[in-house]
């Protein structure tokens, strides 16, 4: 029990997927400028996260291992998350349209978020067993959805400020990032 | 032989896909802690994207349109996973350094990006000089933001002791996440303010042509 907990707050705040690790920057910077839309996003990243760690994890455990395919993890895993994104996207339209309407937008673009396979590959790499992945994957995904509510909140604020004009756009953003970040570093010392 | 240095030159600056179209931001921000790192990155991509761009652009008239995206992302990862077994056999320091972001190539958009918009609708040749021209321009524009981290965090370049370490304190933030957040930050804002240096010449060229003409 301790072991995973360890591992979620690790991967949540110690090693946070976008400020330390930098998986899944586009959605970071690209749909953090409203609380609002940053916290669908989040929740939809939190539910596929989930989903394909489980997924991959099985995957890799009882049929690659077997088989001694292991090599072919890459193109495994991307092929898996691709169609579990689409698979998701079906299914919630059918059977859960209200979710569906509220997430709609963000699922396609998650297949090209590159924390999902990162932290497939991360499963792997550090050799987790399914419960480990299952919690490391969660975890990880609320660790993308706090940093990107806390970035949209600022950038809110921020939007009535004054500087130069050569930093309005990304430039401004990338600061405050940057600023997060070395907030984060202040987790370092819990593990 | 123009239009393929037209190709080239596109890639290297007029769309360099890191600073012109924010494209692949994840691995420029994870590993560009040192210029070695950046350029052993960069090569490595590009050697991807010519591939996929060589092969896709083969098979345009093969892959039927509906399934092409997966049809791409099978392509993509079977040349990184070649790439990958290459590097950890010939290569094992950068396969080290670069560890978990070489097979996050895949999920690069600047390979799938060019794949979708250039390879397949573009005959083989003029592909692979889109290829060599946008990966070289992604591995320019890495090497310098790495050689930028790397001589402000360590005072080193390509690890060679540039300010000497008696004088310069090194700020080791900068070679540490937030670095790259800040880096990239003041790059693209100094190219930003090159762009709007630019317009405000333009206009004001235009508004004594137009006080002429009076």
């Amino acid at each position: 029990m301790g072991n995973l907990l360890i591992i979620a707050i690790g991967s949540a705040l110690v090693s946070n997927v976008v400020l330390s690790q930098f998986l899944g920057i586009c959605p970071f910077l690209g749909v953090s400028k409203k609380v609002e839309t940053a916290a669908g996003m989040g929740v939809a990243v939190i539910f596929v996260i989930t989903l394909a760690s489980t997924i991959t994890i099985l995957l890799y455990d009882f049929i690659m291992v077997p088989l001694n395919i292991e090599y072919l993890q890459t193109i495994v895993f991307i092929l898996v998350i691709a169609a579990l994104v689409q698979f998701v996207e079906m299914f919630l339209k059918k059977s859960m349209p209200s979710l569906y309407n509220a997430l709609g937008v963000y699922l396609p673009l998650i297949t090209t978020n590159c924390a999902v396979l990162g932290v497939a590959l991360t499963n792997v790499q550090k050799s987790y067993n399914i419960i480990e992945s299952i919690v490391n994957g969660f975890a990880t995904a609320v660790g993308f959805t706090i940093s990107i509510v806390i970035l949209a909140g600022i950038r809110e604020k921020m939007e009535y400020n004054d500087f130069p004009a050569a930093f309005k756009g990304s430039p401004i953003v990338l600061i405050t990032a940057s600023l997060m970040a070395i907030a984060f570093f202040g987790f370092s010392g819990i593990i | 032989m123009n239009k393929y240095m037209e190709r080239v030159t596109n890639g290297l600056f007029k769309e360099n896909p890191t600073f012109v179209i924010m494209l692949g931001m994840c691995p420029t921000l994870a590993v560009t802690t040192s210029a070695f790192n950046g350029l052993g990155m960069g090569l490595t991509t590009t050697a991807v994207l010519i591939l996929c761009n060589v092969l896709i652009a083969a098979l345009r008239n093969f892959i039927p349109d509906k399934v092409r995206i997966p049809g791409f992302i099978v392509v993509i990862a079977s040349f990184v996973t070649l790439t990958q077994l290459l590097l950890k056999a010939f290569l094992p320091a950068l396969d080290a350094a670069l560890g978990l972001y070489i097979p996050l190539i895949v999920v690069n958009c600047i390979i799938m990006g060019r794949a979708e918009a250039y390879a397949c609708k573009n005959p083989v040749m003029m592909s692979l000089f889109d290829g060599v021209g946008m990966g070289l321009g992604f591995t320019w524009a890495l090497t310098v933001i790495g050689a930028v981290r790397e001589l402000i965090g360590a005072g080193q370049i390509f690890g060679f002791q540039v300010l000497p370490e008696a004088v310069y304190e090194p700020v080791t933030i900068f070679i540490l996440a937030p670095g790259a957040f800040l880096v990239l930050a003041f790059l693209v804002a100094i190219q930003n303010k090159i762009n709007l240096n630019n317009e405000k010449k333009a206009k004001a060229a235009r508004k004594a042509a137009a006080a002429k003409a009076e």
